[in-house]
């Protein structure tokens, strides 16, 4: 059992509490499940999983207003999920049927929800961050106080195109937070292997952009930071920058042998940071939930879960009629 | 012996301009450096300097003529111990310089005789018949426009009628774009709407389309369809592909436009035609105009709509003047070609600059008793190959005309689309005239010859008549 490493929950409440544990588990459980029906063939193609990473979008969501919006790479059912979406209709999509978000023709890494104001689910990495800048910059042209989160990892960082966005948010003091999900590897290269900036986050200041390191493990600290980043957002102050400190458990996708680290890190992490665990032992510690009650969400969960994977392999593969359609206004 | 001080150019496809005023007088002495005139091309305003020192003897062009040609004597420069008696006729004047002749080899014009860029096309091809053109009703009247002012119109319209709709892109605010096709709009729009960016293709290639994934309608001015490609990713996989990848829920209305093609004399890296590249892109649309009026028409078609489109300009026609109708609001449909001439004998297809050679050939083959059909496809995607099957079923011939490379081309396309849909009306064999297959060159007989001449063109249609 983790080592509750918290200290700064005191003043979080209890419905809060359980609503992050019930985000971030309903968010691993999709994962492992989608791992599974990968693993039946049901999924194809690049699959990538957001286990590990949960307390970044749900202490970022937590933070949002309705109306804000999100963009993201290729690592997308955690965001999906965490700002909203059906569940069902996530898990269709990467099944490839027509009860997905892009009717079966997107797939996991491109899946779309003007509803929800989630803009994808990038493909290329990097190219996220020039248009989340864009839907922040449509924001200020009409006038609103919309803020856009803009998530992206510690290998898109390194793209030339995140520098211009930077440049470019700056100058124009776009409402727009920009988020490295640092989860160590980009695909199989550890940071240090990538660059000697000692720090992603720093680089902003280049730019003139103001931003912060943050826990990504613990969604407590992340819901804190977001806050204090659409804050700034909104106050017309331009861009800002948290660099989230996270990890991912599985492979970069699903078929990463994951050689370039040791089984020991991973479990070290698990042991140690891992973000479910965190918020479990809050709830028990202070009291505010018993065992029988989260098992209770467990089983709450397990069950969006499941439908949502019954729904996905339920749902029919999308007409051949559709191979022609959505190509032009 | 005096010095003829000549009309300079000051770009590269500067052929003729305006000399604005002058700053000198008779009888003053220069030196090397000082400003002598004011000068007008088609892009800006440039201050003319002395290369040599000596007395002005005579001015030749009064300030405020317009046309004058490059190379055009426009003032005697005379040395020391010289005076005015010493200017005659000029014949033995020589050169105050080896002014970069816009004539020499950069011109399009492959004969000796050059054409002024600014020649109405009415003066070599009949005009476009008003029935091939059924969104100008009859009765309606015409202004001479060039192709620059056309563009800037059919933006200013759009913006005025949305407020969705801005221009970004470098120096087209301030500066009033590099090429002045955005003369006028930060006076009229202001700086929220009129945005110079940094030069960051990629970066605001995507931050555009990111906006108008949140509902505003952008056009992104390329400075050249050449530094697209820093920026070509968010061309083709976001904004071509974003409707399709969301299932049909997220609409991309960015238009993206510049010029295309070679210029002049400004070799490899400057000068590539991207017809091909673009047209090939499902969920892009392409357009390609020749004309001022479809360069107007066809731009509001492209602001309006919903699908992301590729708009390929030419600054070589930028200059050119053309009929434009005035109507309140003249937008073309994408995917209907212009038949400028009607013929019997063969069908010239041809799209943008490339209008210019088959015009060209069409007027010479004329002379020579060759009736040809030449059809403008204006967009390539979508492509109105129906015209040209058409064209091709009472021709028998036909030869396309792009300036990009041969392999793959739009004419290699239309080639295809032929064989498979007009194989039993088909005489001969398809010819394709293209750009050749080469990097540009810079020198100015390499460069004349790497780009598709109207020479080639009529060889062309004399081998598939078999004349």
């Amino acid at each position: 059992m983790a080592t509750a490493k918290s200290a700064k929950k005191s003043n979080t409440s209890k419905e809060e509490l359980l609503e992050y544990y019930r985000e971030m588990l309903l968010i691993r459980r999709f994962e492992e499940k989608a791992g599974q029906l990968y693993g039946m063939g049901l999924i194809g193609g690049f699959c990538h999983l957001y286990i590990g990473q949960e307390a970044v979008v749900v202490g970022l969501e937590a933070a949002a207003d309705e109306g804000d919006k999100r963009v993201t790479s290729y690592r997308d059912h955690g965001h999906m999920l965490a700002c909203g979406m059906d569940p069902k209709g996530v898990m269709a999509e990467l099944t490839g049927r027509e009860g997905g978000y892009s009717k079966g023709k997107g797939g996991s890494m491109h899946m779309f929800s003007t509803e929800k104001h989630f803009y994808g689910g990038h493909g290329i990495v990097g190219a996220q961050v020039p248009i989340g800048a864009g839907l922040a910059f449509a924001d200020k042209y009409l006038g609103n106080d919309r803020v856009t989160f803009t998530y992206f990892g510690d290998g898109a960082a390194n793209q030339g195109q995140v520098a211009e966005t930077y440049n470019m948010a700056e100058l124009w003091d776009l409402p727009v937070v920009f988020v490295i999900e640092n989860n160590q590897y980009a695909m199989g290269t550890a940071v240090k292997r990538s660059t000697k900036s000692p720090s992603l986050w720093e680089r902003g200041a280049a730019y003139g952009i103001e931003g912060e390191e943050v826990d990504g493990m613990d969604v407590l600290a992340v819901k804190a930071a977001g806050e204090k980043a659409i804050a700034h957002c909104r106050a017309g102050k331009g861009p800002y920058i948290l660099e989230m400190k996270t990890y991912r458990y599985r492979g970069h996708s699903m078929s990463d042998p994951a050689k370039y680290r040791t089984r020991e890190e991973v479990q070290k992490m698990r042991d140690e940071k891992d973000p479910i665990e965190n918020v479990r032992d809050l709830l028990l510690q202070g009291k505010h939930a018993s065992e029988d009650d989260l098992k209770a969400v467990d089983k709450e969960i397990k069950q969006i879960v499941n439908e949502a994977a019954e729904f996905a392999r339920e749902s029919p593969e999308p007409s051949l009629d559709e191979l022609w359609t959505d190509i032009y206004a | 012996m005096t010095t003829e001080i000549l009309m300079p150019a000051l770009s590269p496809t500067m052929e003729e301009g305006t000399l604005a005023k002058w700053l000198v007088k008779e009888g003053d002495e220069v030196s090397s450096g000082d400003i002598l005139a004011e000068i007008e091309t088609d892009k800006a305003t440039m201050e003319f300097e002395a290369v040599d020192e000596g007395t002005i003897g005579k001015i030749l062009i009064d300030a405020g003529t317009e046309g004058v040609k490059v190379n055009t004597p426009i003032a005697v420069l005379l040395e020391e111990g010289e005076s005015a008696s010493d200017i005659d006729s000029g014949a033995k004047a020589a050169p105050a310089s080896e002014a970069p002749a816009a004539d020499s080899g950069a011109s399009l014009d492959d004969t000796d005789t050059a054409k002024p860029m600014s020649t109405q096309p009415a003066a070599s091809v009949p005009e476009p018949e008003p029935v091939e053109d059924p969104e100008v009703p009859e009765g309606t009247t015409f202004k001479s426009q060039t192709v620059r002012e056309a563009l800037r119109d059919a933006m200013a319209e759009e913006m005025r009628s949305d407020e969705a709709v801005f221009v970004m892109g470098e120096e087209v605010a301030e500066y009033e774009g590099a090429y002045k096709v955005t003369q006028g709009l930060l006076d009229e729009f202001g700086a929220k709407r009129v945005i110079d960016t940094p030069i960051t293709e990629h970066g605001f290639a995507g931050l555009a389309t990111g906006a108008a994934m949140g509902t505003l309608r952008p056009i992104v001015e390329f400075m050249t369809f050449n530094f697209a490609m820093q920026a070509i990713d968010h061309i083709l996989n976001t904004a071509a592909k974003t409707r399709y990848m969301s299932g049909g829920q997220m609409s991309v209305p960015v238009v993206f436009r510049g010029p295309n093609g070679a210029a002049a004399r400004v070799a490899a890296q400057h000068s590539q035609d991207y017809a091909a590249w673009y047209a090939q892109i499902p969920g892009l649309h392409v357009a390609m105009p020749y004309s001022a009026a479809d360069a107007k028409g066809l731009l509001k078609t492209a602001i309006k709509g919903d699908t992301p489109v590729v708009f390929l300009e030419n600054e070589l026609l930028y200059g050119q003047s053309f009929e434009v109708p005035e109507l309140d609001d003249y937008a073309i449909p994408f995917g209907k070609a212009r038949i400028w001439q009607k013929g019997d004998d063969v069908t010239i297809v041809s799209f943008g600059i490339g209008m210019k050679y088959a015009l060209e050939a069409a007027e010479l083959l004329g002379k020579d008793g060759i009736s040809a059909e030449v059809i403008d496809l204006r967009t390539l995607r979508p492509m109105d190959t129906k015209t040209v099957i058409e064209s091709v079923k009472k021709t028998n011939r036909c030869v396309t005309v792009e300036e990009g490379w041969p392999t793959p081309s739009i004419g290699s396309y239309i080639s295809s689309v032929l064989m498979q849909q007009a194989f039993d009306y088909l005489d001969a064999p398809v010819i394709n005239c293209t750009g050749k297959d080469v990097p540009m060159p810079y020198a100015a007989n390499l460069e004349k010859h790497a780009l598709v001449t109207t020479d080639e063109v009529i060889e062309a249609v004399k081998t598939v008549t078999y004349k």
